[in-house]
Formats: C-alpha cells, sequence, structure tokens
C-alpha cells in the first residue's frame, strides 16, 4: 500500500466492498439492508435517489455527494429538482439550528429576571 | 449553445471515419473482451435468430447536429440512400415478407422518396416504423408528413432526451424543445400517442456521460411531466444509453472520460441484456446498399461478417437470418444495465 497524502481519494468509493474484509457478515447484512432500501417501494427509486442526495449533502460526505449526483441524474432527476433537494437538506440544517434558539430562550428566560 | 455545428466530417475531425473510431476503442483497456463476455454468459458466437425488422438508414442528412449523435449526421452530409438502393431494400422486405420496416436516418423525411417508401413499405403488408427528431416535420415542404403517417399506421419514435428545454437544448441545440413540443401537439391532434393504433413512442438518452435509469420508472415520471407541462401525451418511454461512437465518441474524448465510460459499459455487463441484443433479429442497410448487424456498427464501417452476401442486392435470407454477428467493444453500450436498443431496454 503506498503512502497517502490526502484523507479523501475519489478511487476509494468503488472500493466500498473492500470493507467486507474484516467483520464480513456484518458487511454482507449491511449491504444487502442497502439494497433492500434502494429498491422500488412506496417512494420510486427516483425519490430516494434525492433523499440520499440531500442527506449526502447534510452529512457532507464526498463519496455519496459523488455516487449520488450520478445516481440522480441516471433516474431521471434535473438540475433543478437536485438543487432543491441540496436546498431541503440546507434548510433542515439551518433550521435545526435556529430551532434549538428556542431551547436557549427558555434557559434565558429561566436565569433571567 | 447553437443550433448547428459542424460535423466530424466537415472539420476534418480524426473520429470522422469507422476505422478511426474502432482503433480508439481498441486503445482502452478493458478488464475482458466484449467477446470474453459473451463466452462466459454461454452466447459466443453471437447469433441471429432471424430477421424480424429491416432497418434502412435512407441518409446522413438531418436538419440538426445533436451532440451524442452516432450518424455524425447533419445539413452538411451528402449521403442519400440512391433509387436502385431503395428499390433492393423494398423488393427483400416483400420478397421475404419481413415484419417491420424501420426506416431511420438522418432525418429520414429529408429523403425524397419517404413518402413513396412508406406507402410501398404500408402497401406490402409491413409494419412502418419512423424515427423522428420531431423538428423536420414542422420544416416547410414536410407539413404533409404527420397526415401520411397517420394514413398509414405509422409507428413514430420520435427522439427527446429529455423533459425540460435546457437539457434537450444543450444536446440538441437551441429552440429544438419548443419546437419537438409544437410538433408532439400536432401529432397528438392527428391521434398519435392516445392509445389508439397510432404508437408515439418517446427516446430519451442521458444528456451526458451517465446511464439511463429505468425505463418503467422513468416512463410513469414522464408521462407525469409531460402531460402536467405541455399537455402531451404518448404511449411508450424508450432509454437508450450514448454509444461510444462518432460524435459521442469525440464528445468523451474531449472530456477526457472515455476510459471510465467504457469501463462503466463493461463493469454494467448483463447477460440477459445481451441475450437480447437488436442485431439478432435486425438486419441494417446503409445508405449505398452495405449490409450490417446494427446503425452502430454501420458507422463504425463494421459490415456484416458472412463473406457471401455484403449489399442488398444480393442478400439471401437462408445466409442472413442466422448470422454470425460482427461484435466490438462498442457492443457494451448495447448490454449495459438494463440493456439498449432502437426499442428501448431489452431486459
Ligand atoms: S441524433 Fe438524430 S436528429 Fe440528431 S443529428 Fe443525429 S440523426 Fe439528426
Ligand atoms: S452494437 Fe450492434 S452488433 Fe453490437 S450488440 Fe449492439 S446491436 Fe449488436
Amino acid at each position: 500500500m503506498p503512502h497517502r497524502t490526502n484523507y479523501y481519494d475519489d478511487a476509494d468509493l468503488a472500493r466500498f466492498g473492500e470493507i467486507a474484509r474484516g467483520a464480513p457478515d456484518l458487511a454482507k447484512k449491511f449491504f444487502d439492508y442497502y439494497g433492500a432500501v434502494f429498491a422500488e417501494g412506496a417512494l420510486t427509486t427516483r425519490e430516494k435517489s434525492l433523499i440520499a442526495l440531500a442527506v449526502a449533502h447534510a452529512l457532507q460526505c464526498p463519496y455519496c455527494i459523488d455516487a449520488y449526483s450520478k445516481d440522480a441524474l441516471e433516474k431521471g432527476s434535473n438540475i433543478d429538482q437536485m438543487t432543491e433537494a441540496v436546498h431541503v437538506a440546507c434548510a433542515i440544517r439551518g433550521g435545526s439550528s435556529l430551532v434549538h434558539g428556542v431551547q436557549m430562550l427558555n434557559h434565558a428566560d429561566s436565569l433571567g429576571m | 449553445m447553437s443550433r448547428i455545428l459542424a460535423t466530424l466530417e466537415k472539420r476534418h475531425a480524426l473520429l470522422a471515419g469507422g476505422r478511426a473510431q474502432r482503433e480508439r476503442l481498441a486503445r482502452v483497456q478493458l478488464a475482458r473482451t466484449f467477446e470474453d463476455a459473451l463466452s462466459s454468459s454461454g452466447l459466443l458466437p453471437l447469433l441471429a435468430t432471424g430477421v424480424e425488422i429491416l432497418q434502412i438508414n435512407v441518409g446522413k442528412r438531418c436538419n440538426q447536429t445533436c451532440r451524442h449523435c452516432h450518424v455524425d449526421a447533419g445539413p452538411d452530409r451528402k449521403e442519400v440512400m440512391p433509387r436502385a438502393v431503395l428499390e433492393a431494400c423494398l423488393s427483400f422486405l416483400e420478397r421475404y415478407r419481413v415484419p417491420t420496416l424501420d426506416i431511420t436516418g438522418g432525418a429520414p423525411e429529408l429523403h425524397p422518396d419517404f413518402r413513396e417508401i412508406v406507402g410501398r413499405a404500408a402497401d406490402a403488408g409491413a409494419h412502418v416504423i419512423h424515427r423522428c427528431n420531431l423538428t423536420a416535420i414542422l420544416l416547410p415542404n414536410y407539413s404533409d408528413i404527420p397526415a401520411l403517417l397517420a394514413s398509414r399506421a405509422v409507428e413514430i419514435v420520435a427522439s427527446l432526451p429529455y423533459f425540460q428545454a435546457r437539457e434537450t437544448d444543450t444536446q440538441r441545440g437551441e429552440g429544438v424543445f419548443a419546437e419537438s413540443i409544437e410538433a408532439l401537439h400536432l401529432l397528438n391532434s392527428l391521434g398519435y400517442g392516445t392509445g389508439g393504433d397510432l404508437r408515439l413512442n418517446l427516446v430519451t438518452n442521458p444528456v451526458g456521460t451517465f446511464l439511463p435509469g429505468n425505463q418503467r420508472e422513468l416512463e410513469a415520471h414522464w408521462k407525469h411531466e409531460m402531460l402536467r407541462r405541455y399537455g402531451v401525451v404518448f404511449d411508450n418511454l424508450y432509454t437508450i444509453t450514448n454509444m461510444p461512437i462518432s460524435r459521442f465518441l469525440d464528445f468523451l474524448d474531449e472530456r477526457e472520460r472515455t476510459e471510465e465510460y467504457l469501463t462503466r459499459l463493461a463493469n454494467a455487463y448483463n447477460p440477459a441484456a445481451a441475450a437480447g441484443v437488436m442485431c439478432r433479429n435486425t438486419l441494417s442497410v446503409g445508405y449505398d446498399g452495405t449490409l450490417y448487424d446494427c446503425d452502430f456498427n454501420q458507422m463504425l464501417d463494421l459490415p456484416v461478417e458472412s463473406a457471401v452476401t455484403r449489399t442488398i442486392f444480393d442478400a439471401s435470407m437462408q445466409q442472413l437470418a442466422y448470422r454470425a454477428i460482427a461484435t466490438g467493444p462498442h457492443c457494451f453500450g448495447c448490454t449495459a444495465g438494463a440493456g439498449s436498443s432502437c426499442g428501448g431496454s431489452v431486459a
């Protein structure tokens, strides 16, 4: 294994399956579950792909952003829909910070006069 | 995003010729060849199962210059199927009672004898498919074509990469989407795509270097969007993979993505799709009468392998029906994922 200078390497995405080198039973369970989650169900695979894209942005995972940008296009979504999904992630991230401001107010109220 | 671009041929581009394209594809290092993949699924040699569809490419002239075009078609192309070849195609169709005539190009309407081909093939009892780019039927001098197609119950397979202008115009030229919707309204008003005998199928192909999605799911999504946004109805949606040939290959090279794209196609090899590739029941004729296993091989200058019958003039069904098909790395485009053919996915 050559010495690596970057934590992230796009070629590592394709090596995800190598995680099964240790604890293969758990890896199998995970990948089976993962496959089942993304299969068509009450939601279409296109809708699931957009959700995955949004979550990838909330988590800021470059592997998932890479994978689900491509996947969303392949599932027939367009740039407007994908951007709206990212805005949903952004709104929830921002909103979830801001709504905690109510806790701040509660503390301030209970500490204040 | 201009409407018309120069073809590879006009630009004297390196990849203008079929042989140069095959040499380019051969330089891509893949984990296994297409023939190895076929062999692993017990499909080597790949054999035809009969000729159910005669697909004739009546010429490379087109009023558009789509960036992915595997024909390198455009207004500057001069190739037009001559009368003698046409007659030989129609006589082959009649003699062997081939069920379907599939007319492609270029824009087939631009062929001076297009109307006659449709009429005679329909008279001969063949099911006729017209591969339509939607904008050609709006050109002056072609306004009679939609009604003619309807009167002969010709099936229309129309290209529309996406249900929005931005994506469609990026691939096909500025203004193409708006005209396509106008043409679809016209076809709907004639009864096309309304669930009766006048079949109107749309073809979508990715606007980029990715693969097409699930055809059934996309069809439902498209039907909803086309009706909601534009009031357009159609019968089926076919998903087609961009073939690494001609202008799309040139585009891949320009983006330095040829290796990645070919690898992606090869990794997505699906034996079920391989068993259903369209060359197995199709015979393709070039504008000059040369026989090919498919329109893609035609553009790669890769004729049928049969040593005896090389042109439509001496075409013998006996020799062609169960022929071995000439394959190459480009064939991974037909076998990736759910597969891809002129009739959409195959697996
Ligand atoms: S893809 Fe079809 S419409 Fe576009 S340039 Fe080629 S032949 Fe013409
Ligand atoms: S490219 Fe042509 S010969 Fe190759 S698999 Fe596809 S249809 Fe058959």
